[in-house]
């Protein structure tokens, strides 16, 4: 593993849920990443944010270590989801909450 | 750096040869598109490996000169 890869690793396994976004949840840079959080803040889950925009090397690093060439990514257990398009449709499929209670991820 | 629509649509075609494509422009700018995309041979696999699959269709172009593309696939009926 590259040192880039190994520091999303960590990322992703530290905490139950992460968003790798364009900004902030308060204040996101982009109209998916922005959606993404509306979604996750819906569920009233806790969740982290990564704002790759801070952060060139996760940038790049992040569309490698899940072969998916686009932010926002979620990450629910250190397991890559997918992007806002999924999560919306796994959203409204009812199939988000399931995962999220499969996963015993409990709410914030 | 816009992408015309048609073009989307035969690179999705070419990677994915029993797929329907059906491309909108959101905006109207040819830079923000929504791509609906309904394959036989998405059959089985998980919505992720399905739209990974439209991504490598677009061989690393996603991101790139295509900035925002509302993706959504599905098996045929």
């Amino acid at each position: 593993m590259t040192d880039v890869s190994t520091r999303i690793d960590e990322i992703v396994k530290k905490s139950d849920i992460v968003l790798f976004m364009k900004g902030t949840a308060l204040f996101p840079q982009c109209g998916f990443s922005s959606r993404a959080v509306a979604i996750l803040d819906h569920l009233g889950v806790a969740f982290e944010t990564v704002d790759v925009l801070q952060d060139p090397e996760i940038r790049n690093g992040i569309k490698d270590y899940s072969d998916w060439p686009t932010i926002p990514q979620l990450y629910v257990k250190g397991e890559f989801v997918g992007g806002s398009d999924i999560m919306m449709e796994m959203f409204e499929a009812g199939e988000l909450q399931q995962l999220l209670t499969e996963k015993q991820v409990a709410k914030a | 750096m816009p992408m015309p629509a048609g073009e989307i649509e035969s690179l999705i075609r070419e990677g994915i040869p029993d797929a329907r494509v059906e491309i909108i422009d959101l905006a109207g700018d040819g830079d923000h598109y929504e791509a609906r995309v309904v394959a036989e041979s998405f059959r089985g696999q998980p919505r992720v490996k399905q739209h990974q699959r439209v991504y490598q269709a677009l061989g690393g172009r996603m991101g790139n000169e295509l900035h925002a593309l509302k993706l959504s696939t599905a098996v045929p009926e």
